[in-house]
């Protein structure tokens, strides 16, 4: 280990490493869900969907909503009326996103320019009716349990990994609808061709509202996750929708693949700069990355090159 | 029967059929022929409902077919080869036919008959469709409409850039629907092609109809065909 010391800096304590990949590892999964929302709907739909963060901050506001329902109706410990705002929320926040489908994209023909200038105007409609009914406070939602896992040098919190797990597990549930179920075979003919999906008797505009509704569920779960880490308030949505975009730009928009190596390297990158430097910091070289990547790579790292 | 009666439809505010009629019979293939931009593609995409028929009627047996949305025309039996293919590159040659199958309810026997009409397609079934030849390519995009089991067939010049055995292979099983219970409509530019299998050829000029004529007169007045789209 002699070579160590001609580095010209002091590595980072290997507690504060291990903080860092831990701390990158949840915000990886959370954000690997999160952007996977926004790339199924870019992927199938070729809509930018810029009010992705707000579904996200939707689910947030209302698991707080139902913990503190459930709470206050039952008395019930608090893994109740997290388990009951885990189906809740993004069922309500698919709803809201299949109504905001059928409302506004589909009057635009899902027009690629006319979406990113509609989602732009509902990302500000779904922000102001937060603070407008659920106010400028930041509220916490309490974990559904308490452990802490013990590491060589601090103990961890066992809930953190337990969102790690429970990510991957529904990512790969995802994965699994799209590769091997008939409703996965009809998105992806819808996504590869619409006009020919519609001459084989699929109802593009139903999958459209389904896609949207889905992408938005994914993100009000990766929320309903998260809330117990960060607390739940109106303005939580920008960052998840940043991260998101450059996960899927580095990735490649549409890439199932793309978006879960990217997020998983945005996470730990993010998580590691954050802990041991700086959050500014990270967020600076993240985007630096993605600029480089759309000057040397348009498509993205596992994105198809456009014809 | 599909019947198409007096039938308008643009393309923005570019008028593209003009009164355009036509009958389809089970067991009969109605061949259209036309110049390049005539309206042939148009007729059939209006057929599938995926260009609007502004004015006119589409019947399909009698069941006014006109306004339906473009997804509940194929449930009601109209299967469709379109120009180009268009197969669903990325998915395997089983999920493009799973697609076909899925449009009305079709099952495992009918998947059968199709790999037994198209064989090749058996050893290819985990195949990306997109890595097929252009033969392999065309028999699939018939194997996957005639999974419907139709009752309307419309095919848009399904032997363009094949070899001469391919053109020989679909052209064959274009001609064993021929007495069963699928009226076939084909657009083809071959004008012999056309002439070895059609029953009935419909001209097409601008986007209008001009003249249906037995497949036996026009093989026997060559001159028709040179008058409609030049050649003979």
């Amino acid at each position: 280990m002699d070579f160590l010391s001609y580095l010209p800096f002091d590595l980072p304590h290997p507690a504060l490493l291990l903080a860092g990949v831990l701390e990158g590892t949840v915000l990886a999964a959370v954000l690997a869900l999160t952007a996977l929302g926004l790339s199924i709907v870019f992927g199938i739909m070729r809509v930018v969907n810029v009010a992705h963060g707000e579904f996200y901050m939707l689910g947030a506001v209302l698991a707080w909503f139902v913990t503190t329902w459930v709470a206050a109706v039952t008395g019930g410990p608090p893994w109740l009326g997290f388990a009951v705002a885990l189906v809740i929320a993004p069922l309500v926040v698919g709803a809201i996103a299949a109504a905001t489908d059928w409302l506004v994209l589909k009057r635009l023909n899902y027009d690629p320019e006319a979406t990113i200038v509609a989602t732009i105007g509902i990302l500000y409609i779904i922000q102001q009716l937060a603070l407008t009914f659920y106010g400028p406070y930041a509220r916490p939602v309490e974990a559904p349990f308490d452990f802490r896992v013990a590491t060589p040098y601090f103990g961890y919190s066992g809930y953190k990994l337990v969102v790690v797990g429970a990510a991957i597990a529904l990512m790969l549930v995802v994965w699994l609808v799209l590769t091997r179920t008939r409703i996965g075979l009809v998105m992806r003919a819808t996504q590869y061709d619409r006009e020919t999906a519609q001459a084989f008797g699929i109802p593009v505009d139903k999958v459209y509202a389904g896609v949207f509704a889905l992408g938005a569920g994914l993100a009000a779960i990766g929320a309903v996750l998260i809330v117990p880490i960060r607390q739940a308030d109106y303005l939580m949505g920008g960052d998840p929708l940043l991260l998101s975009f450059i996960v899927v730009i580095l990735g490649g928009l549409g890439s199932l693949r793309g978006t879960l190596v990217a997020a998983l390297f945005i996470g730990l990158a993010d998580g590691l700069i954050s802990t041991i430097y700086d959050a500014t910091l990270a967020k600076i070289l993240a985007t630096l990355l993605v600029a480089m990547v759309l000057v040397f790579r348009p498509q993205g790292l596992f994105g198809a090159r456009a014809a | 029967m599909l019947t198409l009666k007096d039938v308008d439809a643009y393309y923005g505010n570019v008028q593209v059929l003009r009164g355009m009629a036509l009958q389809a019979r089970a067991g009969e293939i109605l061949c259209l022929l036309g110049r390049n931009g005539a309206g042939k593609t148009t007729t059939l995409k209006t057929i599938m409902g995926l260009v609007r028929a502004q004015t006119g009627t589409i019947t399909l047996d009698g069941e006014d077919i006109t306004a339906l949305p473009a997804h509940s025309v194929p449930v009601r039996g109209i299967g469709y080869v379109p120009q180009g293919r268009r197969l669903f590159a990325e998915m395997t040659v089983a999920e493009n036919l799973e697609i076909g199958l899925m449009t009305r309810g079709r099952g495992r026997d009918v998947r059968e008959r199709m790999l037994d009409l198209f064989p090749v397609l058996r050893d290819r079934l985990k195949q990306v469709s997109g890595t097929l030849s252009g033969g392999e390519q065309q028999m699939l995009a018939m194997a996957r409409a005639l999974c419907l089991e139709p009752r309307v067939l419309l095919l848009d010049e399904p032997t363009e850039g094949l070899q001469p055995s391919m053109i020989a292979l679909i052209r064959d099983v274009v001609t064993q629907l021929k007495g069963g219970d699928t009226a076939v409509i084909l657009v083809e530019q071959r004008v012999e092609a056309v002439l070895s299998v059609a029953d009935r050829v419909l001209f097409i000029e601008n986007g209008a109809p001009r003249e249906t004529v037995d497949a036996a007169t026009l093989r026997a007045d060559p001159a028709l065909v040179q008058r409609y789209v030049g050649v003979g």
